[in-house]
Order: structure tokens, then C-alpha cells, then sequence
């Protein structure tokens, strides 16, 4: 189970006159449950990809404390998080010349002599045929949807309490998406023992959510059930304005 | 096989390093410690004779042999012993083999021990080579382990040669210089990873000159500079006919690291299809981060990070 309790986040900017601090997030209190799937879900520049990657040690609040199963990691660094049991896909896959994906999928499962077959595994589970991928360089050769897959390989190759995954769809054409959201329905059935916080803005995704929290302005506008958000959602104020802007003209 | 004389524990070592060989090779072979041939091997097809002057060995390979290697790895372990050698490989025509050269230094005196390897190879018509040199030191002595190797490659019509060079450890101070011409229809491919550390410096020089049409290079060099090392990479191919030619410098710097890449092109043929790449920097933050995620220290993801760049 992983407790936000009251984070907030801002940054110094400049803007010519002087400096100004500028609040990203205010005062964020959430609580992801054991076996459950949570979709964040927003408008852009609302603080979602900032909570992720509070979450994971990326990034420190200015205030609040985050505990993992009761223990404060508030203080505890990316590599010590990863270790106490948090996964974090990144929303544009980081490239390395050099090393392939078997080394990556071996480096997340934290075990050097894991066999290709077992490697192998993970990457079916994706929906990507494992013999062309293993041995290849996770570098600019691969495509978005590709990078996507194989990033999420390695979060399921570690298997821990909570998987944060930053906007999967980001980057991918339709057609790859649809064929990904699979790999999160399955995901989404075998959960056991741990829970999984996506964010994203796809429909289909937030039709298999357990819980929906919605972050606007940097703060929660809603969280409830899927059956009480997601209707809310489906012609959203702002979907309604733009028509009236048009209808206006 | 004559063997000349045993050798000890830190030239096991070596020989692992530099050759990977963990028993005596198979085929031909050539093992240089100290300063004096210590085992030699030939086959049918592969002869190696000492030159007469004692100044190195010459390779003759028959034409048409085919799936043969040959090793000719040099160990020093004694401190304050200088060398040039001369070794010169004639690779008959339409011949396929793998060639294992490299040179392992141990140095726990206080003298600086040297080697100075010149290879020329002689590539015959349609013949195909794999070259692989590594170059590594070793010991904590204050003399210095130098090695200035000189590579000569002579390629004849529709010849082909890969070579992998690389010098990751323990080497204080490097000039490798490697000149190329190639004829007709023949290709280059080369592979060098060279990283350095402390105070060491390396340079690396490629002259290379596609003379013949359809002739084609490909030299990429990957390196990394730590702690306040130096390297110069100059990396140069020349077009005097309808080739294609490619070089690239991809470095990665650390510490107080310094690299400076001067890739170069010269074209004397409107036919000639030549591009250059460099790049510089430091490792990205990112890669870093994404390794943290998985559970790795900074430590750890910047070593997994180099292991990989010098694969």
C-alpha cells in the first residue's frame, strides 16, 4: 500500500523581473491500495507525471511524506525506492548504445544469469516475438512502440509491490496502442499481492480502473470508484466549452 | 609444435586478457613474452618463420585456406624492457581467417616497459580476414606500460577486413596509427573501443584510402576518457575513386576527462560518397536514472552504462 500525505512540489522560475516559485503540486493526499489498478487521469501540465515521478525518487517534494506499506521512503533515493518495492515505467523510454534488451530485462530482474528463455518470457508478454528482440541494442534501431514494450517488459521482470507506468500511450501511433492495451488488461487480471498506478487519458484504460483520480491545477479534483468518475469524465467542461466556443463564432 | 620455453603465472594472465586463450591455442600461433618467441605453432596452410634479422616474424597464409586462425599474442612481464617488432602478414588469395594479435603488459618496476607493434598485412584478391587486437596493462609499479602499435593494411581486389582494436585498461600512454589502402571492390570495417583512465593519454590515428571503385570503410571508434586522462581521435578517409566511406567518434568523458575528435574527409572523386559523425559528452542523466529504477547505484548504472558502450 503507498500513502501520499499532503505532498506538494514547486519550482523556482525566472522570468526577467526576478524569480518566482511557481506550485506544481498542492498538498496531494492519496492512498493506492493492495490489488488495485488506479488510473491518474487530467489535463496536461496538471502535475500527473510529477506525482509518478515523486513516487519513484525522481523528484522530491517540498513538503509531505510518502510510506510504502507503512515505512517512510520520504528520504530514500531512486535506487533505494526501486529496491523497497516500486517500479516506475518512464513515459519516453531512455535509449543505451550497446546494451541489449536480454542485459536490460536481466539488470531489472536483478539476476545476472537469468536465462534467455526466461528473458524471453517477459517480452512475449508484451506481445513482442521474443527471438527478434532479445539480442537487440535498446538504442534508436527500435521504434517508439517497440521502446514501449520492452519498457514495460522490464518493470514486469521486477515484479514489485507497486508499478507506476507515466503515459504508455505517449509517443505510439493508435494502432500499437490498442494492441498494448492488452498487455494492461492482463496485467489489470493477474494483479496479486501489489497495484498498479498508470497514468493516462485512454478511454479503454480508464475502463479497466478500480479507482480513477483525476488531478487538475496541481491539486485532486476527483477520486472515487471507475463507476462514479469515468461517466463524469466522458464529455468533460472542457470538451463542452470548446463546442460552445465554436457554436459562439 | 616446438616450445621454446614455459612460461610463468603473470603471462598466463596476460595471454587471457589480451587472447583470451586459457590453454595453448589451436593452429597456428605465435606467443612473443619478454622480449623472445616462447611457443610457436604452424600448420599446413599457415607458416611462421622469424625474420632474419630478429626484428619480428613473417605470416604466410596459403591461398584459398579456409577457417584457420591465428594467434600471435605478446606478454611482458619484465620491467624496463623496450621493443619495436615487425610483424608482416601475407594473406593469400581468397583465403577466410581469423587473426588474434595483442599485447598484455605487466609492469610492477619502477621502469618503463614498451612495445611497439608494426603490422602490415598484405590482403590477397577476394581474400576475407577478421583481426581482432587488444591491448591491456597490468601491475602497480611506477614504470610505465606503453604501447604505440602501427598498422599497415594493404587490400587487394575485393578483399574484405574487420578489425576490432581495443585497449579498455592499464595502458599509460598510447599512439596507434593505422594507415589502409584499398583496391577494387574491397571493404573495411573497423571497430575500435578504447578507454582510458588516471593520467593515461591515447592517441589514435586513422589514415584511410579508398583508391579502387566500389571500395568502402566503415571505421567507428567508441571511447570513454575517466579520471583526467586524454584522447585524441583522428580518424580520416580519403576517396580517390567511386567508394563510400563512413567514420564515426562517439565519446563519452567523465571526471576530468578530455577527448578531442577530429574526424576528416577528403574527396578527389566527384564519385566518392563520404560522412563523417562525432559526438562528445558526458553520460546522460537519464540513463542513469532509468538504471536507479531498477535498483542499480549511480555506481553500478554508470559502469553497466560503459560495459555496454564498449561492448
Amino acid at each position: 500500500m503507498l500513502e501520499l500525505q499532503n505532498i506538494s512540489f514547486g519550482v523556482t522560475e525566472e522570468n526577467g523581473t526576478g524569480s518566482v516559485n511557481k506550485e506544481i503540486l498542492n498538498d496531494i493526499s492519496l492512498t493506492i491500495r493492495d490489488n488495485q489498478f488506479v488510473v491518474i487521469t487530467g489535463p496536461n501540465g496538471g502535475g500527473k507525471s510529477t506525482l509518478a515521478k515523486i513516487i519513484a525518487g525522481i523528484e522530491t517534494p517540498t513538503s509531505g511524506r510518502i510510506l510504502l506499506d507503512g515505512v517512510d521512503i520520504t528520504d530514500k533515493n531512486v535506487t533505494e525506492r526501486a529496491k523497497a518495492g516500486i517500479s516506475f515505467a518512464f513515459q519516453q523510454p531512455v535509449r543505451f548504445k550497446g546494451i541489449q534488451v536480454l542485459d536490460l530485462i536481466r539488470l531489472a530482474a536483478g539476476n545476472k544469469r537469468m536465462s534467455a528463455a526466461d528473458a524471453c518470457k517477459y517480452l512475449a508478454e508484451v506481445g513482442l516475438c521474443a527471438k527478434d528482440y532479445i539480442n537487440r541494442e535498446v538504442n534508436a534501431s527500435l521504434s517508439g512502440g517497440e521502446l514501449k514494450r520492452i519498457e514495460i517488459a522490464t518493470v514486469l521482470a521486477r515484479s514489485t509491490r507497486l508499478t507506476v507506468f507515466d503515459e504508455p500511450e505517449a509517443g505510439i501511433d493508435l494502432w500499437s496502442f490498442q494492441n498494448l492495451i492488452q498487455v494492461f488488461e492482463k496485467m489489470r487480471a493477474k494483479i496479486n499481492d501489489s497495484s498498479i498506478m498508470i497514468i493516462s487519458h485512454q478511454e479503454r484504460i480508464l475502463e479497466i480502473a478500480d479507482e480513477i483520480v483525476v488531478i487538475r491545477e496541481g491539486s485532486i479534483a476527483a477520486h472515487g470508484t471507475k463507476d462514479e468518475i469515468l461517466p463524469a469524465l466522458i464529455g468533460t467542461p472542457s470538451a463542452v466549452e470548446a463546442c460552445k466556443v465554436l457554436t459562439d463564432k | 609444435m616446438l616450445q621454446i620455453k614455459e612460461i610463468d603465472e603473470i603471462q598466463k594472465r596476460l595471454l587471457m586478457e589480451v587472447a583470451d586463450l586459457h590453454k595453448v591455442p589451436e593452429g597456428a600461433f605465435n606467443i612473443r613474452a619478454n622480449g623472445e618467441s616462447a611457443m610457436r605453432n604452424t600448420t599446413a596452410n599457415i607458416d611462421i618463420v622469424s625474420k632474419e634479422n630478429g626484428s619480428g616474424i613473417d605470416i604466410k597464409i596459403k591461398p584459398g585456406t579456409k577457417n584457420e586462425s591465428v594467434h600471435i599474442p605478446v606478454v611482458m612481464s619484465q620491467s624496463g624492457l623496450k621493443e619495436v617488432v615487425y610483424n608482416d602478414f601475407y594473406i593469400g588469395e581468397d583465403s577466410d581467417v581469423i587473426i588474434v594479435a595483442g599485447c598484455g603488459i605487466d609492469n610492477c618496476g619502477t621502469q618503463d616497459s614498451e612495445h611497439d607493434g608494426i603490422h602490415r598485412f598484405y590482403v590477397g584478391k577476394g581474400a576475407r580476414v577478421k583481426y581482432v587486437e587488444k591491448h591491456y596493462g597490468s601491475g602497480d609499479g611506477t614504470g610505465k606500460r606503453l604501447l604505440n602499435p602501427g598498422t599497415e593494411v594493404y587490400m587487394e581486389e575485393n578483399s574484405t577486413m574487420e578489425m576490432e582494436m581495443v585497449q579498455i585498461k592499464g595502458v599509460d600512454s598510447t599512439k596507434r596509427d593505422t594507415k589502409a589502402e584499398l583496391k577494387e571492390g574491397a571493404r573495411l570495417v573497423v571497430h575500435e573501443r578504447l578507454m582510458t583512465h588516471g593520467t593515461q593519454d591515447a592517441y589514435s590515428i586513422y589514415n584511410v584510402s579508398l583508391n579502387g571503385d566500389g571500395s568502402s570503410a566503415d571505421v567507428v571508434s567508441r571511447s570513454v576518457a575517466r579520471d583526467q586522462s586524454f584522447q585524441k581521435l583522428d580518424l580520416c578517409v580519403t576517396g580517390n575513386a567511386a567508394c563510400s566511406g563512413h567514420t564515426e567518434c562517439d565519446s563519452i568523458i567523465m571526471d576530468q576527462g578530455r577527448i578531442l575528435a577530429v574526424p576528416s574527409l577528403e574527396a578527389n572523386s566527384t564519385e566518392a560518397a563520404l560522412v563523417h559523425e562525432a559526438a562528445i559528452g558526458k553520460i546522460a542523466g537519464e540513463q542513469i536514472t532509468k538504471l536507479m529504477t531498477l535498483g542499480l547505484t549511480e555506481a553500478e548504472a554508470e559502469e553497466q552504462i560503459i560495459n555496454g558502450f564498449l561492448k
